[in-house]
């Protein structure tokens, strides 16, 4: 394997004090090849976007180490490293300003970043992501769930990073959608080789598109597995089980099972 | 079964814009019992908006009328604003499909919740508090008395969801309209909290109208589905027959899940035909 992409050591990031001091990322460490998607699953609260938002220099509170694309992640705001890596968020209306143009929320980190052609950009990363360049004009208002995720995409698509950091980019979105964002994000990653890590609940979605993939609970990373080993149910945590198993659907039985183990732990 | 909790006849949700009528919703009628009925379908295809109707939620644009809106002896189409106070949150709950918003970002979630628990029953504040950390704990959030401190921003979004689930339950109502409540949970704090739902169900009587993308799990967790495309019921099943649905629509839907067992190169995306429109 070469040189990883992305290089994360010992990284803890706790929040509070006192009696409600809570380590989130307790000590995690992984690492992901060129052109790889790394999938990332855990229960819900287990810091799987304190990951993230950390690595990404959303959040600077952090301490260990972590290296995108040979460049050391900073623990202060570092506007360059926007240009390397970018996240996408779940929740396709909130992460567009409700008052900004595609345009303008396009142009925003153009601006910042003194890029020139901002009007080829902008051209070039819409029908990238499928749409056209009309849709410039539009207010998120305007957009449809799915065009809005197709939006947040290209926002993250137009500084040319190496890997995107994508938190549950589908979970709001209709299977259907869905399944034209998974091809999107197949389709982008081909041609821009970019690195992914994709944080999902959902495993097919992880089946889908991951070749590895870590299982987190409570701030650490239990295991990591190839998706070769997830699909046939070859793990070594009970806990990982556990989830393979409930991804099947609700029924009382595995409840049960569930709930035990929960009682036990 | 025996009385329905809720009977829905012809149904209709429309807007009035510049560019025409749009019709969110066209005349749909179920019932629903102490049972659990799903609704699912593409986006935009009214769910939301039908979830909505049944409390008058719907934006002030909004023109709904209906043959028969009726929540036990309650005349919900007749009722006016000052009724529907009285029943909203009291006997009937309704889980926004985005708790964020749903949520008062300045007031910590624990008072939210005790304060909706005081609302509907008259109790000691030391009471409403214990009744809040016991809810929290029962939809699984680890350390209720942390998260009872936090405000809306310092949750996860799995949280964020279990805390408005415990917010709505709390009140014990008698229907509950779930619009997406799960979608941001693991899946195995997802059962638990189903597992809650499910309970309320057959001890209590509950009926629940559970809006939800997760074919499989409406398949496996509901008793009955209703398939709505472009504002219509075009099917509806016993949730377990499901998979065997014939409508080229709910066909669709089911192929373009990604699987955990197949590797597809691509997923199939719908292609949408006229004809459903008027199926
Ligand atoms: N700003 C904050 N202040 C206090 N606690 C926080 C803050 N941000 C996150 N946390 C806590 O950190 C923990 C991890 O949160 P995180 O959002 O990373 O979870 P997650 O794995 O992404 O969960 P989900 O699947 O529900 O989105 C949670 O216990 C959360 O309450
Ligand atoms: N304020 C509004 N003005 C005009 N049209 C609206 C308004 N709100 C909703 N609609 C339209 O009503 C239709 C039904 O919307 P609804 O929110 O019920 O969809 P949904 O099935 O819940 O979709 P999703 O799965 O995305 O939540 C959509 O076509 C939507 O565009
Ligand atoms: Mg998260
Ligand atoms: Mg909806």
């Amino acid at each position: 394997m070469s040189a990883p992409v992305i290089s994360v050591r010992d990284l803890r990031v706790s929040f509070g004090r006192g009696a409600s001091l809570i380590h989130a990322v307790d000590g995690v460490s992984f690492e992901v090849a060129e052109g790889e998607v790394f999938g990332l699953v855990g229960e819900s609260g287990c810091g799987k976007s304190t990951i993230l938002r950390a690595i990404s220099g959303l959040n600077t509170e952090w301490t260990g180490s972590a290296t995108i694309a040979g460049r050391p992640v900073a623990h202060r705001r570092d506007p360059a490293m926007a240009r390397i890596v970018q996240m996408v968020f779940q929740d396709p209306y909130g992460s567009l300003h409700p008052k900004h143009t595609v345009e303008t929320a396009l142009m925003e980190p153009i601006r910042i970043h003194g890029l020139d052609n901002g009007a080829r950009r902008i051209d070039r990363v819409l029908t990238e992501v499928g749409l056209s360049p009309a849709f410039r004009y539009r207010y998120p208002h305007q957009l449809s769930g799915g065009q809005r995720q197709r939006v947040a995409i290209a926002r993250a698509l137009i500084l040319e990073p190496r890997v995107l950091l994508l938190d549950e980019p589908t979970s709001a979105l209709d299977v259907s959608v869905q399944a034209e964002i998974l091809n999107l994000l197949s389709d982008i990653k081909r041609m821009e080789n970019l690195t992914y890590v994709l944080v999902s609940h959902d495993f097919g979605v992880i089946a889908h598109m991951c070749d590895r993939v870590a299982v987190m609970n409570h701030g650490v990373m239990l295991e990591e597995l190839t998706i070769e080993d997830l699909m046939r149910g070859r793990m070594r945590h009970d806990y990982t089980r556990e989830l393979y198993e409930a991804s099947a659907g609700y029924s009382r039985r595995l409840e049960t099972r569930a709930d035990e183990a929960d009682a036990a732990a | 079964m025996s009385e329905p909790i809720l009977t829905v006849d012809g149904l209709s949700v429309s807007f009035r814009s510049p560019q025409g009528v749009v019709q969110a919703v066209r005349g749909i009628s179920f019932t629903v019992g102490r049972e659990k009925v799903g609704i699912v379908g593409e986006s935009g295809s009214g769910k939301s908006m039908t979830g909505r109707a049944i409390l008058k939620l719907t934006p002030p644009s909004a023109e709904v009328s209906a043959r028969v809106l009726r929540f036990r002896d309650i005349d919900l189409a007749a009722a006016d604003e000052r009724a529907m106070r009285g029943i909203r949150g009291d006997r009937i709950g309704m889980i926004l499909q985005d708790p964020k918003f749903a949520l008062n970002p300045v007031q910590t979630v624990g008072r939210q919740i005790a304060e909706a628990f005081r609302i509907h029953r008259s109790a000691s504040s030391a009471e409403a508090k214990e009744r809040t950390l016991a809810m929290l704990e029962a939809v699984k959030i680890r350390n209720p008395r942390r998260v009872f401190d936090l405000y809306p921003h310092e949750v996860s979004g799995g949280m964020g969801q279990r805390i408005m689930i415990a917010m709505m339950l709390i009140p014990e109502p008698d229907l509950l309209i779930a619009d997406e409540p799960t979608s941001a949970l693991d899946v195995t704090v997802r059962l638990s909290v189903l597992r809650i739902l499910d309970e309320l169900v057959s001890d209590r009587g509950l009926g629940l109208i559970f809006i939800s993308h997760d074919l499989n799990l409406v398949a496996t967790f509901c008793d009955r589905v209703l398939i709505m495309y472009a504002g219509r019921i075009v099917e509806s099943l016993p949730a377990v027959e499901l998979h065997r649905a014939q409508h080229p629509y709910t066909r669709g839907l089911l192929d373009s899940l990604p699987r955990i067992n197949e590797r597809r190169e691509r997923l199939p995306v719908l292609t949408r035909d006229p004809a459903w429109l008027t199926a």
